[in-house]
């Protein structure tokens, strides 16, 4: 069923935000710690273990891939509502502390990039491309690990 | 009925349906997008490249026409694109992608995403504090919480907020922010090539590095989907240790420095 793919994306989320605000509250920190990056952890372990046991039917997959195709749209919206005309008038100090580390980390990136080589791009990523670029024609049937 | 009760009309449905009217938005927004990627650069441009940049010149008329903060949000009828494209569905899309990550590539790239996170904090705190002095900032306070902006836009008013900073100090903080996170969604695709941005091991590094989510979310949507959530993974982290330390090992340094 579709649904259980959007509330085991949801549970998920959920789960993941909260044992991020507590990991926040632990290191006593004012901010939310990481709470996405272990919901998305936490939806790639049911996954497997949904997959294992041959319970990651068509439905679920599809519950949770349409949102994942909705991602660029949202993202768009996102940047309709950012604050640009602050970004655009916040004067020279703004303007060179924001470009300088732009630079300097865009540089890091090219250097971390070179180590331990290129990762491979298979079928699998083909497939992940298509489907949060939400481009249904192109999603190709996935090689299950 | 004349035009200006049609107009009416037609702006109630958009209240109304707020959520509803901005998926037909933004749908027609990449509808318009893809075209002109396909029509006026021959598809060397990605159409969600060219949808973010006119997202952003939207919000920028947005906010001058309403004097708001939220773009075009902050207009009645398009209510609804601040719901759509707000922390809750953004957060909740950003997981999903998370279903098609390739684990072993993700693991494999863990050590290079540490690594990236604590560049991506320092980096830009250096950067940041740096700029202050050379305007002037000489009080600790002011220094810190102006070189925690550059980490990233909820940084800056997090440790601002923590040390006391004044008001002005902390606008210019979120200035800078969001000028990072507006610079990373349009220069990433312009500069991806040049930084090897284009297998999954890079872009966990990149969203380490660049941190700022909205920043990350929007370059890389813009450059290659697939790499999304390698990127979105290192990201979502880099916040909660910005703000983390930022108001402590960060500030204590700069006033152990500046007296």
């Amino acid at each position: 069923m579709i649904v259980f793919g959007v509330a085991l994306l949801a549970a998920c989320t959920l789960i993941g935000v909260y044992l991020g605000d507590l990991l926040g509250i632990a290191l006593g920190v004012k901010a939310n710690v990481g709470g996405v990056g272990i919901a998305m952890i936490l939806l790639i372990a049911a996954r497997i273990w949904l997959d294992r046991r041959g319970r990651l039917s068509k439905g679920v997959k599809f519950g949770v891939e349409f949102w994942a195709g909705m991602y660029i749209p949202i993202v768009v919206a996102m940047a309709a509502q950012q604050n640009v005309v602050a970004a655009l008038t916040g004067g020279p100090i703004v303007i060179i502390a924001a470009v300088g580390s732009l630079v300097l980390c865009f540089g890091a990136v090219a250097l971390l990039s070179r180590f331990g080589g290129r990762g491979h791009t298979g079928a699998e990523a083909a497939h992940a491309g298509a489907v949060i670029e939400g481009d249904a024609d192109k999603i190709a049937p996935r090689r299950e690990v | 009925m004349n035009s200006t009760g049609i107009w009416h009309g037609i702006e109630h449905v958009f209240i109304e349906q707020s959520l509803v009217a901005a998926f037909a938005v933004v749908g027609g927004l990449i509808l318009v997008s893809n075209y002109a990627a396909k029509r006026l650069t021959n598809g060397r441009v990605h159409g969600s490249a060219i949808a973010i940049v006119l997202g952003l010149v939207l919000a920028y008329f947005g906010g001058l026409y309403t004097g708001g903060k939220k773009g075009v949000a902050d207009i009645p009828a398009l209510a609804g694109i601040g719901l759509m494209g707000g922390a809750m569905l953004r957060d909740f899309a950003i997981v999903a992608t998370a279903f098609e990550v390739d684990v072993i590539e993700a693991r494999r790239a863990g050590l290079l995403g540490v690594l990236a996170l604590a560049l991506g904090t320092i980096l830009p705190f250096i950067v940041g504090t740096l700029t202050a002095v050379a305007f002037g900032y000489h009080d600790a306070v002011s220094i810190t919480t102006i070189g925690a902006g550059a980490i990233t836009y909820i940084v800056g008013p997090v440790t601002g907020a923590a040390i006391g900073a004044d008001s002005t100090v902390m606008a210019l903080s979120i200035a800078t922010g969001v000028t990072k996170a507006v610079m990373v969604m349009v220069g990433t695709p312009l500069v991806a090539k040049l930084i090897g941005l284009d297998n999954p091991r890079s872009a966990m590094a990149y969203g380490g590095l660049m941190g700022t989510v909205s920043g990350v979310a929007g370059g890389l949507a813009a450059t290659d989907p697939k790499l999304v959530p390698y990127g979105a993974l290192t990201a979502t982290f880099h916040t909660g240790i910005g703000c983390l330390v930022g108001p402590s090992v960060f500030f204590l340094t700069v006033r152990a420095l500046v007296g």
